[in-house]
């Protein structure tokens, strides 16, 4: 299933809509990554709010987009991590170093538009 | 005898009594006279019963009223069992009663202690009555004593089981008031621990902790563990863990008033001190929160 990607001002919105497979987490790091540099972005946003799972699979590909993102010049945030999904995570050892998170979807604008004001420079 | 239905919560008797009926036939007859003699004597056993408590000073916490009201419906639902060979109908009474009187402060001595009694005055009624044919008394005491000491055993278990039950509902009740997490200020948590951790505790903490990031839409939390004197292994690292949750949700954790033990123990198992913000004391850390979410306490004397 095809993750939609919205354009906000310079900021990209992916929403996670369903369980994903592993083909559609690695079509959504190609995307997301392609879309970068096509829409000029400075952040992005992937809201897992709809994931009631992240397997190490899902969160090694989510790290690798953030840090490949941030290569290409935007910052990312994951946003609506489930308390369940996040304590299974980190038991798992599956935490995701260097990458921002945020409770859900208003917060990872907030803290976005914030970032983004407070660093005119990139 | 009126049964009481059983409560839907209760869970089912854990273990099950096999009817005595399957012995041999003769010890059923000798049952059967057996009872017979215990409903023909009825009132007047059961009086020298209640006698016999009162003098052996149990169940003081209960009026004479009571003990007789609970001494006859013990008698009847006894008497049944011995009819009977089935000791479901009186498991389920001994849990009656002990939920009955178990809030009254009535021991476990006192409940073994009248059963025990009930054995012996029944006993007693058996002595006097097969006096003269010491063969049959002796063949009576056969059937009866196995029976005796099988429904003595049922209603200690009943009452052991039922206050074990209480004790768990209140352990449940205790527990789930000693983990609070309190909102101080808008996006600001704290979670005071008081207390040994254990596992079991650390775990219903930590899905607690991050309940409420998410219902407060919490931007920093301090935990708060002066009152925690030392934690093992696996506790700290569900410490370190618990902090890397709430990261994911999008919180920050300060840990405050971490006691030279946890220190240690912290250190020992290589905790990253990038990932662990900690403070020295709970004022020390709801400053810094502050700081982190903006605002700035000033006295009023100062403002004006």
């Amino acid at each position: 299933m095809e993750v939609p990607i919205l354009k906000q001002g310079e900021i990209l919105i992916a929403t996670v809509q369903a369980a994903l497979t592993d083909s559609d987490l690695l079509q959504l790091r190609r995307a997301l990554v392609e879309k970068v540099a096509q829409a000029r972005a400075r952040g992005i946003i992937i809201d897992v709010t709809a994931m009631d799972v992240m397997d190490s699979f899902a969160s090694r590909t989510m790290r690798e987009m953030a840090h490949m993102i941030r290569l290409r010049g935007a910052e990312t945030v994951i946003v609506g991590i489930q308390p369940d999904v996040a304590f299974a995570m980190v038991q798992l050892g599956l935490s995701m170093v260097g990458v921002m998170t945020a409770l859900d979807l208003e917060e990872g604008l907030e803290y976005l538009h914030r970032s983004l004001r407070g660093d005119p420079s990139r | 005898m009126a049964q009481r239905p059983m409560p839907l919560d209760r869970a089912p008797a854990t273990h099950q009594l096999a009817p005595i009926r399957s012995q041999t036939g003769p010890t059923a007859e000798l049952l059967h006279e057996l009872v017979a003699h215990l409903r023909q004597h009825r009132t007047q056993l059961r009086e020298e019963w209640a006698q016999n408590i009162t003098e052996a000073r149990l169940l003081t916490a209960m009026t004479k009223d009571e003990i007789f009201a609970e001494a006859t419906s013990v008698y009847d639902n006894y008497v049944e069992a011995l009819a009977t060979g089935t000791f479901e109908a009186l498991q389920t009474y001994s849990r009656n009663l002990s939920e009955r009187i178990i809030p009254r402060g009535v021991e476990t001595n006192e409940v073994v202690g009248i059963v025990l009694l009930l054995r012996d005055v029944l006993a007693r009624s058996l002595f006097a009555k097969y006096r003269a044919d010491f063969a049959k008394l002796d063949r009576i005491l056969d059937a009866y004593e196995p029976a005796a000491n099988r429904i003595a055993n049922t209603v200690a278990v009943g009452f052991v089981q039922e206050r074990e039950r209480v004790i768990r509902q209140q352990q449940e009740a205790i527990r789930e008031l000693s983990t609070p997490v309190l909102q101080v200020r808008e996006r600001l948590l704290i979670l005071p621990i008081i207390g040994a951790i254990d596992p079991q505790r650390a775990r219903q903490l930590t899905e607690q902790l991050l309940r409420g990031i998410r219902t407060n839409r919490a931007k920093v939390v301090v935990i708060d563990i002066t009152g925690v004197a030392a934690i093992d292994v696996s506790v700290a690292n569900h410490l370190v863990q618990t902090v890397e949750a709430s990261r994911l949700l999008g919180a920050t954790v300060i840990v405050t008033g971490l006691s030279p033990e946890i220190a240690q123990t912290l250190v020992n198992i290589g905790v990253d001190l990038g990932k662990m913000n900690t403070v020295g004391d709970l004022q020390g850390g709801i400053e810094q929160a502050e700081r982190l979410l903006g605002y700035k306490v000033v006295p009023l004397v100062e403002a004006n």
